[in-house]
């Protein structure tokens, strides 16, 4: 299973995902979230939804020095945080700026497609998925 | 509450002397909470007596709650400062992201203080701010376009907002607005002209950080649940769906829909102007403040042609609510939605309280109507119900107040009919333009005793539809009905919850999650804090010259009758002294 960003249309950027998302790793605000939400360039146009889309070949993964990434079987990447030096190569790496930032440790941040944010979504636009094929 | 949480940080900022500093005021949030509470606490300390709201003295103040943050709908900022408009208290609310931006910024109250030689806008980011100048900025046509540099050109896009003032502000018209994420408003009594008067264009807020709880399993529990009830209950939906104009038929149908300045109470077009109309024909998309799940938030579509070439469009996208439309809509009699967004997209690219506008533009329509005032004085514009095109011209000339009459425009109804006349019609409370119900007398009682004289302080109009249509109250339980919701609200104001949320934040479920954020407050405490912070409100209007033995009752409301029959000034009067005498 992974995360999937069904419609980024239906989002009203009310933010409910960034907020369960930091709450899943057991801290409340927005300093522990790997999901952001924000506007197109003005609310009226909509909202950009950046989070991990589970590459089939990860960008992340090619620029690892360490190898401290890797692909996770159910999609997405895995990061071994023994391993990491805290380059910051994947974050530079990834085209839609989905390798977020733990600064109190100097380490990434990436959606783990826990789904754990779904439950939180009120409109619809993240969904959990099996399988290929890839959405907005 | 928690000893780690940067909640207890106020930030301090001196505009003359382009310097700040943060001070950590456990004090302060542990005795009010915050939002509301703190807010009036910290303009006791800030306002000097007696000053003039458009001086350097007049402080701005900005606060969030405990909760923001936390828990969703917890979103609103409280604005405090003495109003240039009715020259007392001056308390507004606004959602958008200022209220999470605050809290992620690492603070639970801002100060502004002094005035800057030279247009600036402040960027917070974080624990960092900066003074930047806003030259280029001042004297900007559109409110919309100032905004769009300041997007451009500061990070934190998502976790930031962005406050800003349109021209009205600049022109320190007394009820310019501030809008924030160009939807939102600071709306009512003026915060626009105070920053107007301090030289300063906007602030920028961003931040992004952990927050403390007392226990996580805890927390996330208490959080889930919340977030049920507030995605699941009736009462929420109907902000999601039609939003506030779903208001529109039933009150139309009752009677109740305060139309050409109160001159009838059901208007002809009000299916054109249906919360339905808007959103089976008009609505574009809806958004939603950050970290509220509902999105109430309504924006509609207007394709405007230009004249000059075929198939050309100008596409704008504009914000609609019941009060808007009510105070443009039924109030001047305006036909259909098209003119409506005009009309209301002129405001918001100037700036203003569209409530207070509409109210101002009825009135100059009636006193032109009787000959109290003459096209000599509106330079030639011919005000008149339903004429799109000479209120367009009347709210620019109220920004630019090139002569004495819209001077006395640009200091809203109050002023304006006590230098022509037509007081009797003037639709102000306590100096404030009045909301878009006329249901019966709680509604009017509500905007007069309400400490900053607003349909929501107190919510009179309920108590109209859902009490006095089954049973009569004596002015004594009228007064205490009205007193005691009035200080609820305080402490949801005070945790900034957004009052559209307050049957999900019933008194346990408040009591429940402050504990989470390190507030051991029993319901009855929190009752006792809301009285407190009700009187210190009281304590500011009276030191500010608030008396109830002059407050004004427009006669227009007597000479109307409401879906509850004529309203009887003598029953009125007496809740009044009832008043009067419980808050003495």
């Amino acid at each position: 299973m992974r995360l999937v960003v069904v419609d980024s249309e239906r989002c009203v950027g009310c933010q409910s995902c960034m907020f369960a998302c930091s709450r899943s790793h057991g801290e409340a605000g927005l300093s522990k979230t790997c999901i952001m939400v924000r506007s197109v360039g003005g609310m009226e146009y909509g909202f950009v939804i950046v989070v991990c889309r589970a590459c089939e070949n990860p960008s992340c993964i090619k620029v690892c020095p360490t190898n401290a990434l890797s692909r996770r079987g159910r999609g997405g990447v895995h990061l071994d945080i023994s391993k990491c030096i805290g380059c910051g190569n994947c974050r530079d790496a990834c085209p839609i700026g989905a390798v977020f930032w733990d600064d109190e440790i100097n380490k990434p941040m990436i959606c783990s497609h826990c789904g754990y944010c779904v439950n939180f979504c009120p409109h619809g636009v993240l969904k959990m998925e099996k399988g290929e094929g890839r959405h907005a | 509450m928690l000893k780690n949480d940067s909640f207890a940080n106020v930030l301090y900022i001196d505009l003359t002397e382009k310097r700040f500093w943060i001070e950590r005021r456990e004090d302060l949030f542990n005795e009010n909470i915050g939002g509301s509470g703190v807010a009036i606490s910290l303009l006791h300390e800030e306002c000097p007596e007696n000053c003039d709201p458009l001086s350097p003295e007049n402080p701005i103040i900005f606060a969030v709650g405990p909760l923001t943050g936390l828990f969703p709908l917890a979103s609103k900022t409280v604005a405090m400062f003495k109003s240039p408009h009715t020259n007392n208290l001056g308390e507004s609310h606004c959602g958008g992201r200022s209220a999470i931006a605050i809290r992620m910024a690492g603070y639970g109250a801002i100060v502004i203080r002094g005035r800057s030689d030279f247009p600036v806008y402040i960027a917070i980011h974080g624990n960092k701010v900066y003074f930047r100048d806003a030259s280029a900025l001042w004297g900007m046509r559109s409110s919309f376009t100032a905004g769009r540099i300041i997007r451009e050109k500061e990070p934190g896009e998502g976790l930031r907002t962005i406050m800003r003032i349109g021209r009205a502000g600049e022109k320190q018209v007394s009820y310019a607005c501030v809008t924030t994420e160009t939807y939102r408003h600071f709306g009512r009594l003026g915060l626009g002209a105070v920053f107007g008067s301090k030289n300063l264009k906007a602030i920028i807020i961003s931040g992004k950080r952990s927050l403390p709880v007392v226990d996580n399993k805890q927390y996330k529990r208490l959080y889930s649940d919340i977030y049920k009830v507030a995605v699941s209950t009736p009462a929420m939906k109907k902000y999601h769906d039609l939003g506030t104009p779903q208001n529109v038929l039933p009150l139309n149908e009752l009677g109740g829909l305060p139309t050409r300045n109160l001159k009838e109470t059901r208007f002809e077009k009000a299916r054109e102007l249906s919360g339905e109309n808007f959103a089976e024909n008009y609505l574009g998309r809806r958004i939603a403040c950050a970290h509220c799940p509902v999105g109430c938030v309504h924006i509609a579509v207007l394709r405007d042609p230009y004249g000059d070439e075929p198939y050309f469009y100008k596409t704008s996208m504009i914000s609609y609510d019941y009060e808007p439309i009510y105070a443009l809509g039924f109030m001047l009699g305006l036909p259909d939605v098209p003119s409506f967004l005009k009309l209301m997209d002129k405001i918001e690219v100037l700036g203003l309280d569209v409530m207070s506008a509409g109210v101002i533009l009825a009135w100059a329509t009636e006193a032109l109507e009787r000959g109290i005032i003459s096209i000599k004085e509106t330079m030639g514009v011919e005000f008149k119900w339903g004429e799109l095109d000479q209120y367009l011209k009347a709210i620019d000339l109220i920004v630019e107040q090139p002569n004495e009459f819209y001077q006395a425009l640009a200091r809203g109804v109050e002023y304006a009919s006590s230098k022509y006349g037509g007081k009797d019609f003037a639709l102000a409370f306590g100096k404030n333009e009045m909301p878009g119900y006329h249901t019966g007398p709680a509604a009017h009682l509500g905007y007069s005793i309400g400490a900053r004289h607003s349909h929501l302080d107190n919510a009179g109009y309920s108590i109209d539809q859902k009490v006095l249509t089954k049973k009569s109250l004596s002015p004594r339980e009228m007064a205490e009905a009205l007193i005691s919701e009035e200080q609820w609200r305080q402490i949801l104001s005070s945790l900034v919850i957004c009052f559209f949320a307050r049957e999900v934040y019933k008194p346990e479920i408040v009591s429940e999650s402050l504990k989470v954020a390190g507030f051991e407050l029993g319901i009855d405490e929190l009752k006792e804090i809301g009285k407190k912070i009700f009187y210190e409100k009281y304590k500011f209007k009276f030191r500010e010259g608030f008396s109830f033995d002059s407050l004004r009752l427009p006669k227009r409301i007597f000479e109307t009758p409401s879906p509850l029959g004529k309203l009887d000034e003598g029953y009125m009067r007496s809740v009044l002294e009832h008043v009067k005498e419980i808050i003495k």
